[in-house]
């Protein structure tokens, strides 16, 4: 037999439906960087450090929740060949089953607000995922209850993955992130910020903070208002509450304004080199106010995305 | 002129639940300052302090983006069908 005869029996013979596992390796492990010119006002003790989620293959945090989601769910046996994945999502999660979807080869379907940036539409039609736009007047919560209607129309069809109530997108950044901190910080973490949207990042990664040391302060960034401008935020107050958010695990929750939050960001970009999305610059805007209270501290905060998903939108224009 | 403006969730709040309104003005301008007055704290959410559209926020008249028109100054005709989206899709994603 020849070289190639042997290599296509064994490919034929494999009984991983996994296409490769390479790009799926490169989740996680982002880097922790510190942040210096923009805290030079803090008092000379108080460090910050940004985790840059945007290094994921799919260029945001929702990778951790994503793989795993869909790992748990096969090993669950609750995704199959024959099963289409569901999901409603405002962008960062779809584009992550999008490409998870098409090394491990599923079919994606999502239900995305309309009013989505044109960036996050043309990546997941890059990516070869089904779009259903719901609508825009009725931001994320009108893309959960059509996705539920969807998938109530034909269970059989859809393994929904239902990212605000799965156990197993905490659990990512409980056995990631949050391990990943306590390591990069070499255990001298003293705070932990997070923008929230499932509440999946802020959850997982307190909750393996806290078992690591009580006295780690988790403190949770949320839009200041109902109607705001943050891409992937929720603002709890006024949304469908996700399953796997409990508050109560929280030492404190930050309201950021979104003009402020743009004016972060487009500092993050000229003054440290960091072209990051909406909910990173409301995450840093949060943790200098957070850092500007403290004596000493060593605050790690997150970063969920690059910001070139927002070039068409108005982020840098202040 | 009496035009309709469609309220998005998030906003309902201020329009007593409602998602359609009905609003009276030359222009856009107008309108807004005319839904000020029927609905308190509408417009501050719209628009910056100096009056400007606040820019996450879309507005959309009968489908089309009123940055590609005149803006606030652009007029209106009886029955347009003014939308107020934010550039983003609150919530996750
Ligand atoms: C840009 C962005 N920032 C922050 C978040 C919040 O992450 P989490 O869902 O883990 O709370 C998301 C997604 O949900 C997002 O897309």
């Amino acid at each position: 037999m020849s070289v190639q005869k042997l290599l296509e029996a064994h490919l034929r013979n494999s009984s991983s439906p996994v296409v490769s596992r390479s790009i799926v390796e490169l989740v996680g492990k982002t880097p922790l960087v510190r942040i210096n010119r923009i805290t030079a006002e803090l008092p000379k003790d108080v460090e910050i450090y940004a985790k840059l989620e945007g290094y994921n293959p799919g260029g945001s945090v929702k990778d951790r929740a994503a793989l795993r989601m869909i790992e748990d769910a096969e090993d669950q046996g609750r995704l199959t060949r024959d099963k289409v994945i569901l999901d409603s999502t405002s962008g960062n999660t779809g584009i992550a089953y999008s490409w998870i979807g098409a090394v491990k080869g599923y079919k994606v379907e999502l239900v995305v607000p309309g009013n989505v940036s044109e960036e996050r539409k043309k990546i997941l039609n890059a990516f070869g995922a089904k779009v259903v736009f719901s609508s825009p007047l009725e931001g994320s919560d009108g893309a959960i209850r059509l996705a539920w209607k969807i998938y109530v129309e034909h269970p059989d069809r859809y393994c929904k993955l239902d990212q605000y109530n799965n156990p197993s997108n905490p659990q990512a950044h409980y056995d990631g992130t949050g391990a990943e901190i306590i390591a990069q910080t070499e255990g001298r973490v003293t705070h932990f910020v997070a923008s929230i949207g499932t509440g999946g990042t802020i959850m997982g990664t307190g909750r393996r903070l806290k078992e690591f040391s009580k006295e780690i302060k988790v403190v949770a960034v949320e839009p200041d208002n109902a109607f705001h401008g943050l891409e992937g935020l929720k603002h709890m107050a006024s949304s469908i509450v996700p399953g796997i958010y409990h508050e109560d695990e929280l030492d404190e929750k930050i309201p950021a304004p979104t003009e402020e939050s743009y004016l972060m960001a487009k500092r993050l970009a000229r003054e440290e080199g960091l072209l990051v999305g909406q909910s990173s610059g409301a995450a840093m805007w949060a943790a200098l106010e957070l850092g500007k209270r403290l004596q000493k501290g060593v605050v790690a905060v997150i970063f969920p995305d690059n910001g070139d998903k927002y070039l068409s939108t108005r982020l840098w224009e202040v | 002129m009496a035009v309709k403006v469609r309220i998005p969730t998030p906003l309902r709040k201020l329009t007593n639940g409602a998602d359609e309104v009905k609003a009276d003005g030359a222009n856009i301008k107008d309108v807004l300052n005319d839904l000020e007055k029927n609905f308190p704290g509408l417009k501050e959410r719209i628009c910056e302090p100096d009056g400007a559209l606040r820019r996450f926020v879309n507005l959309y008249l009968n489908d089309e983006d009123i940055r590609f028109k005149d803006n606030l100054a652009t007029t209106l005709k009886e029955n347009d069908e003014l939308s107020i989206i934010p550039a983003i899709a609150g919530g996750v994603f």
